[in-house]
C-alpha cells in the first residue's frame, strides 16, 4: 500500500454506509481497479452531510466525484438523506448510486423520484459483490462522463 | 424489482442521426440481454411517445431512455426539463448518449436529473462497446423500477 497523499485527479468515492464488512468489501473492490480512486467513508447520513457542506472535522473535505449509499443506516438513514439533499443545487450533479441489501420496489422507486442515479441491490455472495463494486467504478468512473 | 429473464427490457432511443441510431440497435441486438428498441428521431416525438398519445397509443413504457442532446425541434435539454415535471415519469432511468463532450452539458443533464451522461465515441467498435455497456450494467447490474406499478 503506497502511503503518500494521492495526486489531486484522483476520483473521490463518497461511501455512506454503516455496516463495516460491507464497506470493507468496497473499499476491497475499488483497491483493485484500474482507475486511481480516493474512498472517503462516513457511517451516516449526517456525517455524509457534514463531509458535503465541509463542517466539523471536514473543513478541508473535498467534494465527491461519485457517492455510493445505503439506505439503512442509523440516524439519519438512505431515504433522508436523499431527500435532504435532492434539491441542494451544488450537489445535484453529483452521481449517486443506492447500494443496499433492500430490493423492496418502494425503496426502488422513492429513490430514482428522489435522484439517485441508479439502485443497485447487493448480492449477498461475496465475489458477486466485488464484481458490482468494480462494475460501478467501471461504468461511472470510465463510461459515463462526470463533472 | 423489474426481472429481466423472460419480458424483454423496453429502451426508448432518442436520436435524429440514422447512422448512430442503426448502429445503436445493432449494439443492442447482439447485446446479452433480450429488449425490445423504440426509436423516435426528437424530442417532440419522445414526449408524445412517453404520454402515449396520437400513433403512440399502445407503445409499452420504457424501462430505459436513451437520450442525444442535440436534435431539431425539441431537443434532449427540453426533454429532460419536460420528462421532470411530469411526477409519473420520473422515475425512467436517462441515459444521455451525444456528441458533446462539453462540460456544461454534463453538468446541465445531471442536474435536471438525466441518471447518467455518455459522449458518444466517434470509432464504430467503441460505440458499440460503449452501447453494450449501458445495456450490461442497466439491466445487469442496476435494479429498475417495476414500471406496471408506476
Amino acid at each position: 500500500m503506497k502511503i503518500h497523499s494521492p495526486p489531486a485527479h484522483d476520483a473521490i468515492i463518497l461511501l455512506i454506509e454503516d455496516n463495516e464488512a460491507d464497506a470493507r468489501l468496497v473499499a476491497e473492490g475499488l483497491k483493485e481497479s484500474k482507475i486511481a480512486n480516493r474512498l472517503v467513508h462516513v457511517v451516516d447520513g449526517d456525517q455524509a452531510l457534514d463531509y458535503l457542506h465541509c463542517r466539523g472535522d471536514y473543513a478541508e473535505a473535498v467534494q465527491p466525484d461519485l457517492i455510493i449509499l445505503d439506505l439503512n443506516m442509523p440516524k439519519m438513514d438512505g431515504r433522508e438523506f436523499l431527500e435532504k439533499i435532492k434539491d441542494n443545487l451544488s450537489f445535484s450533479d453529483i452521481p449517486l448510486v443506492v447500494l443496499t441489501t433492500s430490493n423492496d420496489e418502494l425503496d426502488i422507486k422513492h429513490s430514482y423520484v428522489n435522484m439517485a442515479n441508479c439502485f443497485i441491490t447487493k448480492p449477498l455472495d461475496f465475489s458477486k459483490f466485488v464484481e458490482v463494486v468494480q462494475a460501478i467504478e467501471h461504468f461511472w468512473l470510465k463510461i459515463a462522463k462526470i463533472p | 424489482m423489474k426481472k429481466f429473464n423472460g419480458t424483454p427490457a423496453v429502451i426508448l432511443l432518442v436520436e435524429d442521426n440514422e447512422g448512430d441510431a442503426r448502429l445503436a440497435a445493432e449494439a443492442l441486438k447482439d447485446g446479452k440481454i433480450s429488449n425490445e428498441l423504440h426509436h423516435v428521431k426528437d424530442g417532440v416525438e419522445a414526449m408524445q411517445y412517453l404520454k402515449q398519445e396520437g400513433e403512440f397509443k399502445d407503445v409499452p413504457r420504457p424501462d430505459v431512455i436513451l437520450l442525444d442532446l442535440n436534435m431539431p425541434r425539441m431537443d434532449g435539454r427540453e426533454v429532460l426539463e419536460a420528462i421532470s415535471e411530469i411526477p409519473k415519469l420520473s422515475h425512467i432511468p436517462i441515459i444521455v448518449l451525444t456528441t458533446s463532450e462539453s462540460e456544461i452539458d454534463i453538468v446541465k443533464s445531471y442536474s435536471l436529473n438525466a441518471n447518467c451522461y455518455i459522449s458518444k465515441p466517434v470509432d464504430f467498435e467503441q460505440f458499440v462497446n460503449v452501447v453494450q455497456s449501458i445495456e450490461h450494467f442497466w439491466f445487469s447490474i442496476v435494479s429498475l423500477p417495476d414500471g406496471i406499478t408506476a
